[in-house]
């Protein structure tokens, strides 16, 4: 059979390829430095906007009057430091359409029967809702919001209202996070974060490493060698597997020690994990560098591959929010099955008995690449 | 063409009807290649008449279309994982790394075909080919016949049986060409089957024996001598005065197929001595001179197209 006869391996040929990329790759800078520059710069950039703590947030604030009470928690809103009163309306309407807009970012609703309701003792409810789309940008604010003991001063109410206030504060908040209800926290961001890294960077760099034969017609020279598909397969992975570790130690290393993303799992469970999640990502380059004519074919065809992995692994989305067929999809995406595994290890301490239900999925996955790319890799010219 | 071959066990080569097609393209269309163990043999043809693609169908790197025959005894059609152990490849334009250094480079493909003594047999090819000064720079800063030379050494580390070589001194100066060529010669007489390429037509009578091709055709093969011979091409170099205005005069005489500028002189070529004497007489007002001369193989290249052409017309008409 003609696949048993791919799958035929020599160890020598093997050892030049591998040589010979490691030298190459020593020469070649500027791809060296994109691959560890690029991890670093892109969780710098995604880290900045976890690591904000926005203040100053534009917020609307409803009221049926704009008596003292109003003007009280308006400043005490203001004092904390997360909010910023920019529109003072009687519409909640208005508000409303301000928020979706993105105007605003809250919208602090002071029910019309407040005032009485405080003053009669009944515990009434101030209403925060929060454009919750860029959930990191809003935490702290809805913490500080949380806690009126924290902003409610008694010196911004005077009079018997003030008795009112006390401790614990006579009303309630209730916050409404809206747009994405099921808050994706930023610790899921930054562990995810590196399976998007891996995923963008090994498929980039194994296209291009096949594609850079074709276009510099070394590929010839190959093919005229006793050297089958799998020994050139492996040679070209195996070097980039050490690249894909450096990359994981500087995002673990960078997450762990500048943005406190907690470590509860091992370090060491996760690097077997990762050597199987990063080669199925070199596979996959590889295929795309058996089917493009250019190292500028094989960057773009990396995308198609890159964005269903951003969109639909449960990076981007909260995966059970998905449509089925999204749902699907993703399943057949190395990077749905790496997320679990990476968050799993990082932020809930997954041992290996958690870890083992996941990794099935990524072994059969990379079975499936390794033999499609062994299937696409052509050893004639025609 | 009535000739006796070599029994086939003595062939190096041997190929009939080779066929490739690229698309709509007859690229190599019905070639036939018999090439005796230990020749040089030349393989010749103007640009595009499918010489590259007839080699990458004898190293495997294309599956022919049509046509069957074997190299080393390795069938062409089933054997292409086979013969990549016995034969050299020496391919158009270099393709090696150049970003590695000649040494690596001979390095990683002696590692390839798992050579046991490696670091020796990679000393002593750079002996040989005088690569040794150079081993630590890198490829791509070599000029063109040092390339040429380490592409070459690049495909004798596995000691092959057969070398296939693809205009290796296309770009390469005279005397580089000259000391390539004698490396050839030195490697035939160890025993290797040479098959080259080249479109220099000085470079013919470097070979034991020689196929042009055109359009994808053999138009002839044979002993350079026997190509020319069979021509039947006669040449005369004539000089004199005016020769400029002579050459269209000439041009329009029957018996004088071809007119070209030599240096000071003009040649004409011909098939009929005879006629093509009365015919300079005729033109001759006392101021020329001619001597005949061995014609050129561009010249007899050139007649041996047209007389395929002609010969294609005729069997069109009957
Ligand atoms: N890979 C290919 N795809 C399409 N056409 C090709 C290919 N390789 C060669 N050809 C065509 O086949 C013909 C013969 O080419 P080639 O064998 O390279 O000629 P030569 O080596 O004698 O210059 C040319 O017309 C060329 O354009
Ligand atoms: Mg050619």
């Amino acid at each position: 059979m003609d696949l048993a006869r791919r799958f035929r391996f020599s160890w020598s040929a093997f050892v030049a390829m591998v040589v010979k990329e490691f030298v190459q790759m020593r020469r070649d800078r500027v791809t060296l430095a994109m691959m560890l520059g690029i991890p670093l710069l892109q969780l710098l950039l995604f880290g900045f906007a976890i690591n904000t703590n926005p203040k100053q947030l534009p917020t609307a604030v409803v009221a049926g009057d704009q008596g003292p009470l109003t003007r009280g928690v308006m400043t005490a809103l203001q004092n904390t430091g997360y909010f910023r009163v920019t529109v003072l309306t009687s519409s909640s309407r208005y508000a409303d359409r301000l928020l979706e807009r993105g105007r605003v970012q809250f919208v602090v609703t002071i029910p019309v029967d407040f005032e009485r309701r405080l003053a009669a003792g009944s515990r009434p409810a101030m209403l925060i809702e929060a454009d919750a789309t860029d959930p990191t940008a809003i935490n702290n604010a809805l913490a500080a919001a949380a806690q009126p003991r924290n902003w409610v001063l008694d010196d911004v109410l005077s009079g018997p209202l003030a008795a009112r206030l006390g401790e614990p504060p006579g009303f309630e908040v209730v916050i409404h996070r809206r747009y994405n209800p099921e808050v994706i926290t930023q610790y899921n961001i930054v562990p995810g974060l590196i399976g998007v890294i891996l995923t963008q960077t090994m498929v980039i760099i194994t296209s291009i490493a096949v594609t850079r034969e074709r276009e510099r017609g070394t590929l010839e020279t190959l093919l005229v060698m006793p050297i089958g598909p799998l020994a050139v397969m492996m040679g070209k992975i195996f070097p980039y597997i050490f690249v894909g570790y450096f990359q994981l130690a500087i995002i673990v290393a960078a997450a762990h020690f500048i943005f406190g993303v907690p470590v509860f799992g091992s370090l060491a469970l996760l690097s077997v994990v990762t050597i199987v999640f990063i080669a199925s990502n070199l596979a996959i380059g590889f295929i795309f560098s058996t089917v493009a004519k250019s190292q500028l074919e094989a960057v773009q065809m990396t995308f198609f591959f890159f964005l269903p992995s951003i969109l639909l692994s449960g990076f981007m989305f909260p995966f059970r929010g998905m449509p089925e067929w999204a749902q699907v999809i993703g399943s057949a995406l190395p990077l749905t099955h790496y997320l679990r595994v990476v968050r799993g290890i990082l932020l809930k301490g997954f041992g290996a008995p958690e870890v083992a239900p996941h990794l099935g999925p990524m072994f059969v996955i990379l079975l499936v690449i390794v033999i499609a790319a062994l299937v696409r890799y052509r050893e004639t010219l025609d | 063409m009535g000739e006796v071959g070599p029994s086939p066990r003595d062939l190096a080569i041997d190929v009939r009807g080779l066929e490739k097609r690229f698309g709509g393209v007859t690229a190599v269309n019905g070639v036939d290649l018999q090439v005796p163990k230990g020749m040089i043999y030349g393989f010749l043809g103007p640009n595009g008449s499918g010489k590259t693609t007839t080699l990458r169908m004898l190293c495997g790197l294309l599956k022919p279309d049509g046509g069957s025959g074997t190299r080393l005894r390795y069938d062409i059609h089933t054997e292409a994982r086979e013969i990549k152990r016995r034969i050299g490849y020496m391919t158009q334009k270099f393709s090696f790394y150049e970003d590695l250094t000649v040494e690596e480079n001979l390095n990683f493909v002696a590692r390839v075909y798992n050579i046991p003594d490696r670091a020796r047999t990679v000393g002593r090819i750079m002996e040989d080919l005088d690569l040794a000064c150079r081993r630590n720079q890198k490829a791509g800063q070599l000029s063109g016949g040092w390339k040429q030379r380490v592409a070459l050494a690049a495909c004798l580390s596995h000691d092959p049986a057969l070398l296939l070589l693809d205009e290796p001194t296309a770009g390469v100066d005279p005397e580089a060409r000259r000391s390539f060529w004698n490396i050839i010669h030195r490697l035939a007489s160890q025993g290797i089957t040479v098959l080259v390429t080249t479109h220099y037509m000085d470079e013919v009578e470097r070979c034991h024996r020689i196929t042009y091709l055109a359009g994808g055709r053999v138009v002839t093969s044979g002993t350079p001598r026997e190509v020319s011979d069979r021509s039947g091409l006669v040449a005369f170099a004539v000089s004199g005065a005016g020769l400029d205005d002579l050459r269209q005069t000439l041009g329009r005489e029957k018996a004088i197929r071809g007119v070209s500028a030599l240096g000071a002189q003009i040649v004409v070529t011909g098939r009929d001595r005879e006629a093509m004497e009365r015919a300079l007489a005729h033109v001759n007002a006392g101021h020329l001179s001619w001597e005949q001369i061995p014609p050129s193989f561009e010249d007899v290249f050139v007649e041996l197209i047209h007389q395929a052409t002609e010969s294609q017309g005729k069997g069109a008409w009957t």
